[in-house]
């Protein structure tokens, strides 16, 4: 049965098939090596430090602009204003008071992440390596309390699900917690012990010790509010992701997951902290964003671009009135400034 | 590659027992060669791809794992299929092909999908159809190639090949993003043309369609599942499904053992590095002792090393971190050298040549259905009752299937009958 395998493996004699190959891997190599020149000279234009001239000074709505990887800054009013470009190469930003935080992913063998830690004129202060993809980037008002989340890949139940690692960095004492999970939790009234608890999305109230996070265990996330001085956190409600503190500190808004569909799991909310009632806001659309308050009455946050951007900034009115109109047509990581 | 054309003096040559010093029929190497270029194209966009679609596109993970979900299921259908269609009129190179095709011409559309996810999704099923459509046809071409004596050791050599492209693709991937700074188009592209080149090679060195005589006498009807009309098969194939459905994946072994040591999480994707290195070293030993020793006892053994590896991560904590790991990794590559080839080493003569692909088809999917079978359940006595409680779980469960799997697997010698059933 296996007879006269030469003959019917190809029509070429050995001398021409070792010259098709050879020809081919050639014209291969040299397509490959000509694309990954290309794209390192494409990427080498990018630069990463900020320009001397980009500074935090508002009042002025920061962000990311996705065409080029940089932070940029418009004024707050309108959509079509000019953007002022020359921020440092981040992730993801975020900046309040004094400080900003840029999140950094690191291109290399293990996914690595820099959290930097910029001061007024974005000149880096502090560079600390995290494993992981960066996602999430806060900084209290006062510009003293950082937090960043990353997707710790492969850290899982599954290849493919995900989990979380949430730091928080004390900027006047210096000191860094590189996973808040150890942080005593109470669920219900009572001490909840599990070894799956992820925390992710942060915000931090003005006092500079209270914040809100949300942490996951059992297949269930939950609101909580967490107490930087004691060290304890409890859980407020069920079912609030990425919890955001309005300025004024009587506000939450959070995306909520209301679909099975993985496609458009969630929508956004605005939860009033003195009555515990919740608001649906506007926007129909599934946002998986920490949105951003850019005053006290309008949330901001990003969503899938149109017209092949990677993503555009929107803003909605919080008390669930107005539509959601675009703010910012290719950028993400909103921050009002000033 | 020259020794692609070694094929006929491996059907020719007198039947003996399969010694040290003879050739690996050039048909595997050949099918070595493509799934070595192959798997070094698909690793690096496997090791990419959740970065890429996360951090790169802003997809959410959540939506990431649905897909992914979805498209591992659907190829173990697709599989069937594959099989069922390189049996009929033993189209095996040609089904294999256009399977290897089908994947290196999803990067592109990875490339020009940008972010569009349902472009992303479309790529993704084309991948894992390709992929899903080539495995069969081509594990029947190493049996139909190879002297069934030998057997273990060709889909040893063909899986330490295979397992080489799967270590040097991530670190090519990650050596590109490195170099280009993060630009994922250039794996893609790079990956494209990898994969390109294993078609080429299969095409110029992997021989095309048996000339078998197609009414032989026991030429089957051609439906998908004839193959569990033989006792034998079904046996094999009771055996490898019992003994799937108490193997709980990798996944959760590298999570204890991160547990175990804290090992910083960056750290993780490199486990899998240490295990399939090892299985690479021991591919070809041990198919080479299940050809000496007959494929059932390295097949059943090799699961003790399964075993070992569960009673390892229940040892008390303590002690060095190397002294937990390296033995973790090592039964763990032990386990994959022993079982993967030398079960289509087992099953291959059981089937007659013409419903080959079919019958491997069924037995990988067979096999694939039950470990996720057993992840799930894994997952389900984790959350339920703990890790260690979970690992006497699968350490019972494993004890019983290796004694249902030791009366199952038919115990006659891969000899006489066997022959005799590849030539009808």
């Amino acid at each position: 049965m296996i007879v006269r395998f030469p003959s019917s493996a190809a029509p070429l004699g050995p001398r021409a098939r070792i010259a098709v190959v050879v020809a081919a891997v050639l014209l291969l190599a040299g397509g490959s090596v000509g694309y990954v020149l290309h794209a390192r000279h494409r990427s080498q234009g990018q630069l990463v430090d900020a320009d001397a001239s980009f500074t935090l000074t508002g009042p002025a709505v920061y962000f990311r602009d996705t065409a080029s990887g940089r932070v940029a800054h418009q004024p707050r009013a309108g959509t079509t204003a000019a953007r002022t470009t020359g921020g440092p190469a981040c992730d993801r930003f975020y900046a309040s008071g004094d400080s900003a935080l840029c999140l950094r992913a690191k291109p290399g063998v293990l996914p690595k992440s820099y959290a930097i830690v910029l001061d007024r004129h974005l000149r880096e202060v502090r560079r600390i390596t995290v494993p992981g993809v960066p996602t999430r980037a806060r900084v209290s008002a006062s510009g003293r309390m950082l937090s960043w989340t990353v997707f710790a890949t492969g850290d899982s139940y599954a290849t493919t699900a995900f989990s979380t690692r949430t730091a928080v960095l004390d900027l006047r004492t210096g000191y860094l917690i590189k996973s808040i999970e150890d942080i005593p939790l109470t669920i219900d009234g009572a001490r909840h012990h599990a070894p799956d608890v992820n925390y992710w999305g942060v915000t931090f109230a003005r006092d500079d010790n209270r914040f809100y996070a949300t942490v996951s265990t059992k297949g269930r996330t939950y609101l909580v509010e967490g107490n930087m001085r004691d060290w304890s956190a409890k859980a407020l409600r069920q079912n609030a992701e990425c919890p955001s503190l309005s300025p004024d500190n009587t506000r939450i808004a959070f995306k909520k997951k209301v679909s099975e569909d993985p496609a458009a799991p969630w929508r956004l909310y605005v939860l009033d902290l003195r009555t515990m009632r919740e608001t649906l806001l506007a926007e129909t659309r599934s946002v998986d964003d920490q949105a951003a308050w850019l005053d006290d009455g309008t949330v901001a946050y990003a969503l899938p671009g149109a017209a092949g951007r990677a993503s555009d900034i929107w803003t909605v009115p919080a008390d669930g009135t107005g539509a959601p109109r675009v703010a910012v047509a290719g950028g993400s990581s909103p921050v009002a400034v000033g | 590659m020259y020794l692609a054309t070694t094929g006929r003096r491996d059907a020719s040559a007198p039947p003996r027992t399969g010694g040290a010093g003879r050739r690996v029929p050039g048909t595997v190497l050949a099918l070595g060669t493509v799934s070595l270029v192959t798997d070094i194209s698909s690793e690096m966009v496997t090791a990419v791809l959740p970065l890429y679609l996360v951090l790169g596109l802003g997809l959410s993970p959540l939506q990431f794992g649905f897909l992914d979900g979805l498209f591992n299921g659907a190829a173990s259908v697709v599989r069937l299929v594959g099989g069922h269609a390189a049996d009929r009129g033993q189209r095996h190179k040609r089904v294999a092909g256009i399977g290897y095709a089908l994947s290196a011409c999803s990067r592109l559309g990875l490339l020009l999908a940008g972010g569009a996810t349902a472009g992303i999704a479309a790529a993704l099923a084309a991948d894992r159809v390709g992929k899903g459509i080539r495995t069969a046809p081509r594990d029947a071409l190493i049996t139909l190639s190879s002297r069934p004596e030998v057997l273990g050791r060709s889909f040893g050599v063909h899986r330490a090949m295979d397992t080489t492209g799967a270590l040097l693709g991530p670190l090519a991937a990650f050596a590109l993003l490195w170099a280009t700074a993060d630009a994922y188009d250039a794996v893609f592209v790079v990956s494209f043309c990898v994969g390109l080149l294993g078609v080429l090679l299969l095409v110029l060195y992997v021989p095309g369609p048996h000339p078998t005589p197609p009414t032989s006498p026991t030429s089957r009807s051609g439906k998908a599942f004839d193959a569990l009309r033989d006792p034998g098969f079904r046996r094999i194939l009771g055996a490898a499904a019992l003994l799937g459905a108490a193997t709980v994946g990798d996944a959760f072994v590298y999570l204890l053992l991160q547990r175990r040591l804290d090992l910083p999480v960056g750290w993780f994707p490199l486990l899998p590095l240490g295990a399939a290195a090892c299985y690479l070293l021991l591919a070809v030993p041990a198919g080479r002792i299940a050809d000496r020793a007959g494929r059932r006892l390295p097949f059943l053994y090799g699961h003790l090393a399964l075993l070992g590896v569960y009673a390892t991560l229940l040892a008390p904590a303590g002690g060095p971190g190397p002294l937990l790991l390296v033995p973790v990794l090592v039964l763990l590559g032990v386990f994959y050298a022993t079982t993967d080839g030398v079960l289509m080493a087992l099953a291959g003569p059981v089937l007659p040549a013409d419903g080959r692909a079919g019958g491997l088809a069924l037995l990988q999917t067979g096999q694939a259905l039950a470990r996720m079978l057993a992840a799930a359940g894994f997952g389900a006595a984790w959350t339920a009752w703990g890790p260690r409680p979970a690992l006497w779980a699968a350490i019972a469960a494993l004890l019983a299937a290796l004694a249902g799997g030791w009366a199952l697997l038919p115990r006659n010698p891969p000899g006489a009958r066997i022959s005799e059933r590849r030539t009808a």
